[in-house]
């Protein structure tokens, strides 16, 4: 009985010193202890402490924010988000072993994936809810070239080795004010499989269906350039590259003050911006059925609506829509909502861009469904 | 007349040998079985295909021609470089150099082995292939027309090719050959150099006639260990080289990717059965190169035991 008691006393301490140490990091993370937008939200707390997830690492900064949130909101609850891969992160997710799973690319029926979600939530129908996005960024090395606009077919065809000078009439013809050098396009490219890779050549495929004829997938294919090893590797040998460009997440573009093209749908040079990246996510549409909220890739893509920045990675979490215990289900609600609401400035400054209202609240809805 | 003690021992240090004959043959077994049905799906020349497209289970195309180019040549870089220089290293600690001094060296030596493989390659592209760069322009321009020296299939300035990667090596496995060699030349047998001296022999005369002949055979295995690590080098290969889809020029400022370097920047999308297989039958090739390798040392030491 002894050792129990004393092991209350080091439990309280613990618990005392994580309180006062959570009270320490919140001086970093803006003026009040939690954001705005969190601090007037109701959250129906409680169920099981610790939820598992794991999957796609492109979402791995964007959780370590959500967790941070819903350890301050829900007092006692935390959130283990591993980073391993999409694939990885669905099949944790069908086997049971974590409660949900982040992905890159929604479920899908052809490999099956459907039906064993539906088998894991015990008969019930799996979602997928698009919950973290992050802009893709067109990053450049040009010394004393700040203005560089292009289009997705001109950005197909530096990719794939059809435009190799800065000065080519194609995009002088895009960017008239600006005096670009006769210096030859050095394409960086993922060398690691990656979903950002995946995503941007699915941007190229859908933006310039002409000029982008070499496929996509996890691994670059469009045959030109160096490769480098994760985003850190791109951003730094863009940065040490003259004429070099590159695909990369929009915070490593910015930590790496890389010049960062702005891009023209039809409609005018879109800059990238948390709002022209809002824009584009308010205007995706929904081809999943009812909660089920897989997005429409081509109407992010191919959007043409003026100040909305085509080029984002959006990523999912895959939930039971039932089929949870009482306790994971009120667990898992609780996060997903404090999730949709996270603060914009953390979120961008981590790269990724908060949810726009309206399309909030299809994701709120989506998630007080969960039964 | 056997103690138990014999016995014990004996069945001890036994079964330690056939564990690790064992364990060898295990993974063999194991690449081989998890590659094969990988390779019987390729849709290309395993040995001779410079493709490497394995996201599509249902159409593998995979070839190992530019791996085995890039392992090999960053491997012999890094060999011609490190050899030299260990040599040098372990004669001056154990000949010229006075004691106290040998054993704190021998200790800073030492402590190379113990950076993390990460830190050799962020400092191999961030800090050292700048400050090499005009070394390596200087090359490209005036020792050009040897082929080795051409321009390669990556921007020389990126840094992120054969020769950088060879020079981080060396220095990554200087300390294996090092620390070798310097216990092997220890071990010349007094009687050996105190006749040579006695002979008249100068300090290097002794070297020569003494030190070098027994130690040969001690410094090409000490070699060949520093050769392994550099075939298997990972994390800071993967971090050094430049990828490229480009046919390489055969020259040391080639880009690319080795076969540890390859299954690395696959591994963070593993998760079908068949594109694993395809890189682990990546990692059979360079198992079995390792292994030719050593069989080739071994034969080699075994012709020159001029000591035993």
């Amino acid at each position: 009985m002894k050792i129990k008691q004393s092991g209350a006393a080091i439990g309280l301490v613990a618990v005392g010193a994580l309180l006062l140490s959570a009270c320490g990091s919140d001086n970093n993370t803006g003026a009040q202890g939690t954001s705005s937008s969190l601090a007037n939200l109701s959250v129906e707390c409680g169920g099981k402490a610790n939820i598992s997830a794991e999957g796609s690492s492109a979402q791995k900064n964007a959780m370590d924010i959500f967790a941070k949130d819903f350890q301050a909101k829900c007092q006692g609850q935390k959130i283990a988000y591993t980073k391993s891969g999409s694939g990885k992160g669905i099949s944790q997710f069908t086997a049971k072993q974590i409660d949900f799973g982040g992905t890159d690319s929604p479920l899908s029926k052809e490999k099956g994936e459907v039906d064993k979600a539906a088998q894991r939530c015990e008969g019930n129908p799996a979602w997928n809810l698009p919950l973290v996005f992050g802009p893709v960024a067109l990053a450049y090395n040009l010394p004393n070239v700040n203005n560089v606009v292009l289009n997705g077919e001109l950005a197909a065809k530096i990719f794939s080795g059809q435009i190799t000078k800065w000065n080519d009439p194609a995009l002088a013809a895009v960017n008239p004010g600006a005096a670009l050098p006769d210096k030859k396009i050095v394409v960086i490219y993922r060398s690691d499989e990656s979903g950002t890779t995946e995503n941007f050549q699915t941007y190229l495929k859908t933006a310039a269906p002409q000029a982008w004829t070499k496929g996509g997938g996890k691994k670059f294919t469009g045959g030109v350039g160096e490769g480098k090893e994760s985003s850190d590797g791109v951003s730094s040998a863009t940065k040490s590259t003259d004429g070099a460009i590159t695909y990369v997440e929009w915070s490593f573009a910015k930590n790496a003050k890389l010049g960062i093209a702005k891009v023209d749908t039809g409609a005018g040079a879109v800059e990238l911006t948390s709002a022209s990246a809002a824009k584009a996510i308010d205007g995706a549409q929904v081809k999943g059925t009812g909660n089920d909220l897989v997005l429409d890739l081509n109407s992010i893509y191919g959007t043409k609506a003026a100040g909305a920045y085509p080029l984002l990675l959006a990523t999912y979490e895959v939930v039971c829509s039932k089929g949870y215990d009482a306790d994971t289900t009120r667990a898992v609600k609780a996060f997903l909502t404090v999730a949709a609401n996270a603060s914009a400035s953390e979120l961008e400054a981590a790269g990724y861009v908060a949810l726009p209202e309206t399309f909030k609240k299809k994701l709120t809805t989506a998630v007080s469904a969960i039964a | 007349m056997v103690r138990p003690g014999d016995r014990i021992f004996r069945s001890l240090t036994s079964g330690a040998g056939v564990f690790i004959v064992v364990l060898i043959a295990a993974i063999g077994i194991f690449l081989l079985l998890r590659a094969i049905p990988s390779l019987q799906r390729d849709n290309v020349n395993f040995l001779l295909s410079r493709d490497w497209v394995t996201s599509d289970p249902a159409n593998l195309r995979f070839g190992i021609i530019d791996l085995l180019w890039v392992t090999v040549a960053t491997s012999v870089v890094a060999l011609v470089l490190a050899t030299p220089v260990a040599l040098g290293i372990a004669l001056f600690l154990t000949q010229y150099a006075p004691r106290k001094l040998a054993r704190s060296l021998a200790y800073v030596v030492d402590l190379l082995a113990a950076v993390p493989s990460i830190i050799f390659g962020l400092w191999g592209i961030q800090v050292l292939a700048p400050q090499l760069l005009p070394f390596a322009e200087w090359l490209n321009e005036y020792l050009g027309w040897i082929p080795i020296f051409a321009l390669g299939n990556v921007s020389t300035g990126g840094g992120g090719n054969i020769f950088i990667s060879g020079v981080v090596l060396a220095v990554m496995i200087l300390p294996i050959i090092t620390a070798v060699s310097r216990e092997i030349f220890e071990r010349t047998p007094t009687a050996h150099v105190e006749g040579a001296l006695a002979l008249g022999a100068t300090k290097w005369e002794v070297v020569r006639t003494t030190v070098l002949p027994f130690g040969k055979a001690g410094f090409i295995s000490a070699a060949m260990l520093g050769l392994g690590r550099a075939l298997g080098e990972t994390i800071a290969l993967t971090t050094i080289l430049s990828a490229t889809d480009a046919q390489p020029n055969y020259t040391i400022f080639d880009g690319g990717a080795t076969f540890a370097s390859r299954i690395a920047l696959g591994s963070a999308e593993f998760n079908d059965n068949l594109t694993v297989g395809a890189y682990i039958a990546a990692g059979l090739v360079l198992f079995l190169i390792t292994f030719a390798v050593n069989a080739l040392a071994r034969t080699v030491v075994a012709g020159k035991k001029e000591y035993a």
